[in-house]
C-alpha cells in the first residue's frame, strides 16, 4: 500500500465561515482534523498602546471598535472601570438606561450570531429574519446616539445625551413583536429542522472542567452547565434588583449553545421590559464639572461651563494613583478592563480582557479529532469577533 | 471576603509575601516570583479559596524601576465568587514560571505578554509571538517603544 501523509490546509484568513480574519492551519487526515492551530493578529491595531497615549475620554470611541457587534457593552465596561477608579456616582436614570440598552444590544448581538450561524450550516432564510429584528434595535440606537454600529453612547458619568423623544414607544413596539417573532420565525424554521439537529447535536462537546480550565465564559461556559454570569455573581448597574434567570445547558454541545443563547434573548427582553417600567426621570449624567462634559447650552452661555468644557476636552481629568479591574457580562462572556493610573490624565496601562480571545483558545480542544464539516459549526457556535481578539 | 484570602496567603507563605493593599474593595497581593507556582497551586487547590478561573493575565512595564516588569494575575473563583489580584515582579531578561500547568487558559495570555513585553515564561509549551508577526523586532507595549515613527 502506498504511504499516506496528512494534508495541511489553510482555512482563512478570508474564509467566509471564520467570521472575520481568523486563519486556521489544519492538519487533516482525510476529513478528520488532526491538529488545529489558530493564527490571529491580522486585525491588530495596538489599541492598548493607543490607550496609554489618549486621555480617558478620548479612548471611549476606540472601545466601540473592539467587539463591534456589541459596542455598547464595551462602552459600558470601559466607562464603569473609569468610574470605579474615580469613585463616581451615576444618576439612577443613566443606570437603568444602561441596563436597558445593553440588554437590547445583547439581543442584537445574539441575532447576528443566530443569523450567521444559520448561514454557516446552510440555513439561509433565518438570516433575513434575524437581520429584520436587529434592524429595529439598531433604529432605537440610531435615535439615541445617531450611530448604528459604533454607538458610543455611554460616557464617563452616565450617558452622552438624554434618551430621545419617543424612545419608550419604540422599545415597547419591539417588546410587543419580538417573542412572537422568536417563536414563529426563528424556532419554527430552525430548531426542529432535522439537518440542523444532525449538524449541531453532539458536536463540539467540551466538559465543565475543561471549560473552566480554558477560561471560557458567557454562553459557552453556561452551555456546559456552569451557571456563572457576572450579572449575578458580581452585580453592576443594579442588576441585583432585576428578575432574570441564567439559562444553562447540559451536554455542552453546539445545540446547547444555541438553546442557551435563545433563552438569553428571552431573559434580556424581560430585563428590557423591567428597565423600561422603572425608568426614572432626572439627570442622565453625573454632576461633576471636572469629569463630565457640561451641556452644550451652558457652554454657549456660561463662562464657567466653557472653561470646564475646554479643560476636559484639552487636558482631561486626573484620577488617583491606583489600579482597578472591572468586568461585565457581554454577549460573549466576561469582558474586563484593567486600568493602572499614575495620576496623570492618561492611563499608565490599559488592559482589555476580551472574551472572544479566551474563548477562541479552546477551539483546538473542541475540534481536534472531529470532522472538518463539524469545525464550521463549532466556529459558528463560538461566535468570535476578531476585532476584540486582535485588538 | 478577599481579606481572608490575603490573610491566608500571608500565613501560608510568609517568606514569599511581599506586600498587599486594597482599593475599592479590590485586594492586591505582591509575591516573590520564585514561589509563584506554589502560591497559585495553593490558591487553586485550597477548598476555601478554590480560585479555579484565571480571568486575566497581563504584563505591565514600569520603566525606571529596579525590576522593570510586573505580571498581573486576575483570579476568580466560580464557586466562591471572590476575586484577587496577584502580582509578581520580573526584571528585564529574567524568567518567570509559566502557570499553564495550573490554568490552561494562561497559554495565550502568556504568549501575548511575551509578544508585547518580552517577558519570558519558563515552562511554557509554545512561547511564540501571537498578535505580532513572527519576525517582528521589538516589543510594542514597552514604554520605550515609540507610538509612531519607527
Amino acid at each position: 500500500m502506498a504511504e499516506t501523509k496528512n494534508m495541511i490546509l489553510n482555512m482563512g484568513p478570508q474564509h467566509p465561515s471564520t467570521h472575520g480574519v481568523l486563519r486556521l492551519i489544519l492538519e487533516l487526515d482525510g476529513e478528520t482534523v488532526v491538529k488545529l492551530t489558530p493564527e490571529i493578529g491580522y486585525l491588530h491595531r495596538g489599541v492598548e498602546k493607543l490607550g496609554e497615549n489618549l486621555t480617558y475620554h478620548q479612548f471611549i470611541p476606540l472601545t466601540d471598535r473592539e467587539d463591534y457587534i456589541a459596542s455598547l457593552s464595551n462602552n459600558l465596561a470601559y466607562c464603569m472601570t473609569v468610574e470605579k477608579l474615580l469613585g463616581l456616582e451615576i444618576p439612577p436614570r443613566a443606570m437603568v438606561a444602561r441596563v436597558l440598552l445593553t440588554e437590547l444590544q445583547r439581543i442584537a448581538s445574539h441575532l447576528i450570531w443566530l443569523g450567521t450561524f444559520g448561514l454557516d450550516i446552510g440555513a439561509m432564510s433565518l438570516f433575513f429574519y434575524c437581520m429584520r429584528e436587529r434592524e429595529t434595535i439598531l433604529d432605537i440606537f440610531e435615535a439615541c446616539a445617531g450611530a448604528r454600529l459604533t454607538i458610543n453612547y455611554f460616557d464617563i458619568g452616565g450617558l452622552r445625551k438624554d434618551l430621545p423623544v419617543g424612545f419608550e414607544k419604540q422599545v415597547r413596539d419591539f417588546i410587543a413583536i419580538f417573542p412572537e417573532r422568536m417563536k414563529n420565525d426563528y424556532e419554527r424554521i430552525f430548531q426542529d429542522n432535522k439537518i440542523v439537529r444532525i449538524r449541531t447535536e453532539g458536536v463540539g462537546i467540551i466538559s465543565k472542567e475543561d471549560a473552566i480550565d480554558l477560561g471560557l465564559s458567557g454562553p459557552l461556559l453556561r452551555s456546559c452547565g456552569v451557571p456563572w454570569d457576572v450579572r449575578k455573581s458580581n452585580p453592576y448597574c443594579g442588576y441585583e434588583n432585576y428578575e432574570f434567570d441564567i439559562p444553562t445547558g447540559k451536554t455542552g454541545d453546539v445545540f446547547d449553545r444555541y438553546l442557551v443563547r435563545m433563552e438569553e434573548m428571552r431573559q434580556s427582553l424581560k430585563l428590557v421590559q423591567q428597565a423600561l417600567d422603572r425608568l426614572p426621570g432626572g439627570a442622565f449624567l453625573a454632576d461633576d464639572p471636572k469629569i463630565c462634559l457640561p451641556p452644550k447650552q451652558k457652554v454657549m452661555t456660561e463662562m464657567e461651563s466653557l472653561i470646564h468644557h475646554f479643560k476636559i476636552v484639552s487636558e482631561g481629568f486626573e484620577p488617583p494613583v491606583a489600579e482597578v479591574y472591572h468586568s461585565i457580562e457581554t454577549p460573549r462572556g466576561e469582558l474586563g478592563f484593567y486600568i493602572v493610573s499614575d495620576g496623570s490624565n492618561k492611563p499608565y496601562r490599559l488592559r482589555f480582557r476580551p472574551p472572544s480571545f479566551v474563548n477562541l483558545e479552546s477551539l483546538a480542544k473542541m475540534a481536534e479529532g472531529k470532522l472538518i464539516g463539524d469545525l464550521i459549526a463549532i466556529i459558528g457556535a463560538l461566535d468570535p469577533v476578531m476585532g476584540e481578539v486582535d485588538r | 471576603m478577599s481579606e481572608i484570602v490575603v490573610q491566608k496567603i500571608k500565613e501560608r507563605f510568609p517568606d514569599s509575601f511581599l506586600d498587599s493593599y486594597s482599593f475599592r474593595d479590590e485586594n492586591t497581593v505582591i509575591i516573590k516570583k520564585e514561589d509563584l507556582v506554589a502560591v497559585c497551586r495553593y490558591l487553586k487547590s485550597d477548598p476555601e479559596l478554590s480560585f479555579d478561573f484565571l480571568s486575566d493575565l497581563c504584563g505591565v512595564d514600569y520603566m525606571g524601576r529596579e525590576t522593570r516588569f510586573e505580571v498581573v494575575y486576575h483570579l476568580f473563583s466560580i464557586s466562591k465568587r471572590h476575586r484577587i489580584r496577584l502580582k509578581a515582579m520580573v526584571g528585564e531578561g529574567e524568567k518567570i514560571s509559566s502557570v499553564t500547568g495550573i490554568w490552561s487558559t494562561s497559554d495565550w495570555h502568556e504568549r501575548e505578554a511575551f509578544d508585547m513585553y518580552g517577558i519570558i515564561f519558563e515552562g511554557h509549551p509554545n512561547l511564540t509571538r501571537i498578535l505580532m508577526p513572527e519576525n517582528w523586532d521589538g516589543h510594542p507595549l514597552r514604554k520605550d517603544y515609540p507610538l509612531k515613527g519607527r
